[in-house]
């Protein structure tokens, strides 16, 4: 299965502009001698956003720095370190940095790899605490560079030889750094006497990038790397050797920087590279105006107005339709145009904020494979309920928290192959990803089979963090301790989580939605990350039933069949419980007019409509006086100026601008199955 | 500046002297006054939607411009007789918090100016609502009005138009 992952990157590249955007706004106004928390935690917040949506996109450069700027906020954000205007300028050129690589993977703008790779050694030199007197310049040569034995010497090809000696790590780690180290040039991996294993590099790129790459993973202090056998006749001077690349990427600013001699060669088929650059993001930038993108609100308002005009046009429909057809076939004529338009429009409106959830789960089997890949894990990914429509606000605004979850999931919770064997599961994890609409909300799923949460491993970590936790605490109240900020059970932090930031981000973008996140986990079953969003705005399929004066709307996913029962299959059962026999099926018949308390036309189920419902596997018939239709409804949520109703889950608006209440079928049938006429609810 | 049931209230407006605006309603026999400041809009009566099981003096929910609002009648509320329907019934929409609310009553007439010394503290009984509701009675001249805290009304247990969370 391949997936067009192009039709997402705009999202992405939107959402990382704002989010640096808002970056670079907060690191400005940070006061350096008495910086506020709540604004270095949405900094780290931000780069945390950045690094997820770019590791989905396997954007690896951008993950990599980010990663770096991530682990040095988080020290200072502890307060292990104190903040300085050293680590403010490093901030900012980091983000300048990561623009250039967002327009080289956008546009295909060329980006300044010495710089992006002085960054990083700022930034890396930073977190070990050391504060350089100079400003970075690109390139120069990082004094926190570990165990530097020679001077970096390219060979004529401008290409440096590499070897790289790793202490003993696992063979996870190995095969990860052997595949990002891959990226930059051709390697080649021996295994040394004792067990270690060591690479051999022909690279371009500065051993500033070889270091960087290698501190995910392991401390390059214990990092052996020695530069080069094959002498260099074209690179006079060791240090500036790597300017000498003819490489794209690295050509423009090293050419700015460089001494002049050596520079005035690169200069012409830098400056070209340059041109060529700047004609593919014309090109691009044409094609992006295609889309623009509109606040929610404004679609809100938008919607609503288009409401207004349907209901409008219906009330101009009534009046012109007592008019005499012949003496004014003209403005008859031009009403029903205007009738048709307006339902064309009210279509194209509506259909602005819906999406499928598809659009957010067709992101993730590439995540998820790759991150298998990476941890040396088996997963299964299943998604259902793709097709469930949902608001694209919404959509929007639940990428980040499930992204953040499936990767929890992956890491955390599916267990390795081995472990899972010996505890007599397939070896391959499950991890299904669902959406479904229930009551009134729609429910989005993550269940994995892995290990489970492990309590004991909570508390304790709650304890050490000082939260208010006692060991008999229920289940439900330890699992919610993980949402804590800065909270994570996991022993090592990883590119791919356990900072702890993401269950924090999670709790905190889902109830800015408006809704809950629940979780349930059993120790050696698995865990079900349950997110249930309020349906603010979500189009349901409808079908109208009348009850006395009253129209209610039925989901038409509950409804199997509607029918009109014989006199004989109808049986009373106990004083007041009825069943109704349906193809050799009895059903608990469910008055709707009892419930609702209304004065129905019929209450003889003979002489009504009863139709047939399913719910969580359960059947019961509905009784109502009769059918009006089926329609397509936006549905409202009445709780937002009212309270919630037993037995409705929302509110819809009608062609004529009444109100009509959209039935909660689910709890309808909970009450049923107690067959008595005192539902549950009242 | 005596009335601290006033000063409780505490108005986002309440400018020292230049008072504050009621607008005043009628129920029954007595005039009303709430803060103009929760008024959204007034409206006539349009036929709503019947909420099953609700108390009878919530009538329902209609839909304001694709709102969906509740609408209770403070005639039923009170039992100001039995309260009719027709072209000269009244809905002042509030907005508490954020919320919505359309609120029936017999008439609508006009917006009052109160300064702070005319308004006087609360009586403990005389009138259809809790004092606890109150803020305190308005005179002006001949009228006096009523002055209700319809926050704290709208927002009251005993409206039942906003859920009680669990502590």
């Amino acid at each position: 299965m391949t997936i067009d992952m192009s039709q997402f990157y705009q999202v992405f590249f939107d959402e990382a502009d704002e989010l640096l955007a808002e970056m670079e706004k907060l690191l400005l106004a940070l006061d350096v001698s008495a910086p506020d928390n709540e604004d270095l935690n949405a900094i780290f917040r931000a780069a945390h956003s950045i690094k997820g949506g770019a590791a989905t996109f396997a954007f690896t450069d951008i993950t990599e720095v980010t990663h770096m700027l991530e682990s040095l906020l988080d020290r200072i954000r502890k307060g292990e370190m104190a903040l300085t205007t050293e680590h403010v300028d490093t901030f900012l050129a980091a983000k300048d940095v990561l623009n250039m690589q967002m327009e080289g993977h956008h546009h295909g703008a060329s980006v300044d790899q010495d710089a992006v790779g002085s960054v990083c050694a700022r930034l890396k030199q930073l977190s070990q605490g050391i504060v350089a007197d100079a400003p970075a310049a690109p390139a120069s040569p990082a004094p926190a560079a570990p165990a530097v034995s020679a001077a970096p010497v390219a060979d004529a090809d401008g290409q440096f030889h590499f070897r790289i000696e790793l202490p003993e790590v696992p063979q996870r780690d190995v095969d990860a750094l052997a595949t990002e180290l891959g990226l930059l040039g051709s390697i080649t991996q021996e295994i040394l006497a004792d067990k270690r294993v060591a690479f051999t590099l022909i690279t371009g790129e500065g051993q500033d990038d070889i270091v960087a790459i290698c501190s995910f993973v392991l401390d390059p202090d214990d990092l052996k790397i020695t530069c080069g056998s094959a002498p260099a006749p074209a690179a006079a001077e060791p240090g500036y050797g790597i300017f000498e690349t003819e490489k794209a990427e690295a050509a423009p600013v090293a050419a700015a920087v460089a001494p002049a001699q050596p520079a005035a060669a690169a200069a012409a088929p830098a400056a070209e590279t340059k041109n060529m650059g700047r004609r593919a993001t014309d090109k691009e930038v044409g094609q992006e105006s295609s889309s623009i993108r509109v606040g929610v609100e404004k679609v809100d308002q938008l919607i609503n107005l288009v409401g207004e005009l349907v209901i409008t046009q219906a009330m101009i429909d009534q009046r012109i339709a007592a008019l005499d057809p012949i003496h004014h076939e003209r403005l008859l004529n031009s009403a029903s145009q205007l009738s048709r338009n307006t339902r064309d429009l009210q279509e194209a409106v509506m259909s602005i904020r819906m999406m499928p959830m598809d659009y957010v789960f067709s992101r993730f089997p590439r995540m998820v494979r790759d991150l298998a890949g990476k941890l040396g894990k088996q997963v299964e990914f299943v998604t259902r309920g793709a097709a469930t429509e949902l608001d694209k606000g919404l959509i929007e605004r639940i990428v980040d928290p499930l992204t953040h979850l499936v990767r929890n999931s992956v890491d955390h919770g599916i267990e390795m192959p081995e472990q899972r064997r010996a505890s007599g599961k397939k070896e391959a994890g499950k991890l299904i990803l669902s959406a479904a609409h229930q009551g009134g909300n729609i429910v989005i799923e993550v269940t994995d089979d892995g290990g489970g949460l492990n309590r004991e491993r909570i508390l304790d970590k709650a304890k050490q963090q000082g939260l208010p936790v006692t060991d008999s605490m229920p289940d439900a109240e330890v699992w919610q301790l993980i949402f804590a900020p800065g909270f994570s059970t996991a022993a090592v932090v990883t590119d791919v989580s356990g900072r702890g930031v993401g269950m924090d981000v999670v709790k905190r973008n889902i109830t800015a939605m408006g809704g809950t996140v629940d979780i349930r986990s059993m120790t050696g079953v698995g865990t079900t990350i349950s997110i249930s969003l309020p349906l603010t705005l979500a189009i349901l399929d409808g079908m109208s039933v009348k009850v006395g004066e009253e129209v209610y709307i039925l989901p038409l996913g509950y409804v199997i069949e509607s029918l009109q029962p014989a006199a004989v299959d109808v049986k009373e059962i106990a004083a007041d419980g009825q069943v109704v026999k349906v193809r050799e099926e009895y059903l608990p018949l469910i008055p709707l007019h009892q419930i609702f308390a209304i004065e129905p036309l019929y209450t003889d189920p003979a002489k009504g409509i009863i139709v047939i419902l399913e719910s969580e596997g359960k059947k019961a018939a509905l009784l109502v006086d009769s059918l009006v239709g089926q329609q397509q409804v936006v549905v409202k949520n009445l709780e937002s100026n009212f309270r919630k109703v037993a037995g409705i889950s929302g509110a819809t608006i009608l062609g004529d601008g009444g109100v009509s209440l959209i039935l909660d079928v689910a709890a309808l049938l909970r009450s049923s199955r107690q067959l008595s006429n005192d539902p549950i609810f009242s | 500046m005596t009335n601290t049931t006033h000063m409780n209230h505490g108005s986002k407006n309440a400018g020292d002297g230049a008072g504050d605006e009621y607008l005043a309603f009628t129920l029954g026999r007595e005039e009303y006054g709430i803060d103009i400041l929760r008024v959204q809009e007034i409206r006539g009566y349009e036929p709503v939607t019947r909420i099953a099981n609700a108390p009878d003096f919530i009538k329902g929910v209609v839909n304001l411009r694709g709102t969906i609002i509740p609408v209770v009648d403070m005639r039923i509320k009170f039992r100001l007789g039995q309260p009719t329907y027709d072209e000269f019934t009244v809905v002042i929409v509030l907005n508490i918090a954020g919320r919505v609310v359309g609120m029936v009553v017999d008439s609508v007439s006009d917006v009052m100016t109160l300064s702070p010394d005319q308004v006087r503290p609360a009586p403990e009984v005389g009138t259809v609502f809790d004092t606890e509701f109150l803020i305190g009675l308005g005179a002006l001249g001949e009228r006096m009005l009523i002055l209700v805290d319809i926050d704290r009304l709208m927002s009251s247990s005993d409206m039942g138009l906003i859920e009680k969370f669990a502590a």
